[in-house]
């Protein structure tokens, strides 16, 4: 039996984080969507439907994570999108995705902090996915 | 305008009835620090029931009597310090005794007025210590925000200083876990980048210490006359390699010594800033040219690219601090966000200016004006200005 696979797309504006999270990623077996900020993504995810999304907080601009995961929540409700941040406590900015108050807003289904390591990223998606192909 | 909290503690209702007349119905205009001031008078008829107002609702001047029934003036005075209020006290004495104006003012008071005082001499005190209350709090205002831009300015420098960690490590984790497999080039690759990130951190930190020694005002400046077209020909010197490996040409236009008085460490700052960037968003093959002209008052750099240029909404932010245009055509180029933050600051010191024209995939042109003589008018102004806050606190 043949599966196709699954296609995850990560927006950042930081080429190595893209560069990395591309390498781990197919490593285990997913196809990956490249996107070097939020204009990219919203092009790319024009053409073709993804399983999951890994999203920077802070692209072209300060907030181009969040616009982002609200684009990619309003197109299909079902899309597990992962926030990623390399700021959270030094500016204030304090929020997570842990409940679902904070889910409705913060359109995103879990918020990893950067430098996220490998097993943690693995595990977010395992579960994210699980159930669905 | 702003109204101050006044409260009168005195036994002699005379004393508190005329006080409150005085000052309900006066506004006093201060127009140097830009405010207007009215008051409102609140009494008190013994230290105790003063204590209790206090308590209750700290106003912004007390004048309080120095002989009253039961707790003195004194002691007033000496529970206001203790509990550490943050009010300015006018003491009010029976007679014009020195000891007593000379203790008061140990003990805390800001001023005393001697019995008996006429309006205007009562108007008078409460003038000068409506000045200092309205000093302090704009003393306070700007402490905080300048507070408020630290906390901003050092939230972003982390950001700035984790992402290249944060890459990498990343990198070094899937070296050491070798979880690229086999493929010995894309190894070779994570190796250039993270060197290339490095740089990139190396770059920002020396930035950062430059940005600083300026803002800090602690750098020496070494002022001599300099030819500023000389200086701009070891700038070039120094970029050409770079600008060689792209076939981007750089020319200088200046038709004669250009004198200015200046520090050749800042004046190379600027230039090294305005033609490496230059270069650096520039096209392969493209060109930069380097105007130094000067008129009666001012020196101008202007530095023209045929690069990538700008849009106006990225022209808009351009000068704040570690703000880096990004897009397509900028994400392989190396910066801090430091540099033209620096370059403005740096104008600044020679009462200049700097401006920017662009054109998306035509060009930029930067021009920093610097004026011959940057002490005038408006300089002797702010150096009032400083030593007035100075005095308010």
């Amino acid at each position: 039996m043949t599966r196709t696979k699954q296609t995850i797309l990560v927006a950042d504006d930081d080429e190595d984080f893209v560069a990395m999270t591309k390498i781990l990623l197919e490593a285990q077996g997913y196809e990956v969507l490249a996107a070097g900020g939020q204009k990219e993504a919203g092009k790319l995810l024009a053409g073709r439907s993804v399983s999951l999304a890994i999203v920077d907080l802070m692209m072209e601009h300060e907030d181009g994570g969040f616009a982002l995961c609200y684009h990619i929540k309003k197109k299909d409700p079902a899309i597990p999108v992962i926030l990623v941040t390399g700021v959270t406590s030094e500016t204030g900015l304090e929020f997570d995705a842990a409940t679902d108050e904070e889910r409705k807003w913060v359109k995103a289904d879990v918020m990893l902090a950067k430098p996220v390591r490998a097993e943690q990223m693995r595990r977010e998606i395992t579960r994210l996915l699980a159930g669905k192909d | 305008m702003n109204e101050l909290r006044v409260l009168v503690i005195d036994d002699e209702l005379g004393m508190r009835l005329g006080a409150e007349r005085v000052l309900s119905g006066l506004t006093i205009d201060l127009p140097d620090v830009g405010e207007q001031v009215r008051f409102l008078v609140a009494q008190a008829e013994s230290g105790e029931e003063g204590l209790e107002k206090i308590a209750a609702a700290v106003p912004d001047l007390v004048l309080l009597d120095h002989k009253l029934p039961g707790m003195s003036g004194l002691d007033v005075l000496d529970r206001l310090t203790a509990d550490k209020r943050d009010v300015l006290t006018i003491m009010i004495t029976a007679y014009a005794s020195l000891e007593t104006a000379i203790s008061a003012t140990k003990r805390g008071a800001y001023d005393f007025l001697a019995k008996p005082f006429t309006p205007a001499e009562l108007k008078a005190a409460v003038r000068k210590a409506a000045h200092h209350v309205m000093l302090q709090r704009q003393a306070r205002r700007l402490a905080e925000e300048k507070r408020q831009v630290r906390f901003q300015f050092i939230s972003v420098l982390a950001h700035e200083l984790k992402a290249p960690l944060a890459a990498i490590e990343g990198y070094l984790r899937i070296i050491q876990d070798r979880s690229a497999g086999d493929d010995q080039a894309a190894y070779d690759h994570m190796l250039d980048r993270s060197l290339v990130r490095l740089e990139g951190m190396r770059k920002l930190i020396v930035d950062l210490l430059d940005l600083t020694r300026i803002e800090s005002g602690q750098k020496q400046r070494d002022l001599k006359d300099l030819d500023v077209r000389e200086v701009a020909r070891t700038s070039i010197e120094t970029l050409l390699p770079s600008a060689r490996e792209r076939n981007i040409a750089i020319r200088l236009h200046a038709d004669a010594p250009v004198v200015l008085s200046a520090d050749r460490g800042e004046i190379e700052i600027i230039l090294n800033n305005l033609v490496s960037n230059a270069v650096k968003y520039n096209r392969d093959g493209g060109q930069v040219d380097v105007t130094v002209r000067a008129d009666e008052q001012s020196v101008a750099l202007e530095v023209r690219d045929t690069g990538i240029g700008m849009s106006r909404e990225d022209l808009e932010r351009l000068f704040q601090d570690f703000v880096r245009i990004k897009n397509e055509k900028t994400r392989n180029i190396l910066g801090s966000g430091l540099g033209l933050s620096t370059l403005k600051k740096l104008a600044t010191l020679y009462g200049g200016e700097v401006s920017v024209t662009s054109e998306p995939d035509v060009g930029s042109t930067f021009t920093v004006v610097l004026r011959k003589r940057p002490d005038g008018q408006e300089d002797a102004h702010a150096t009032r200005d400083d030593r007035r806050l100075a005095a308010g606190n």
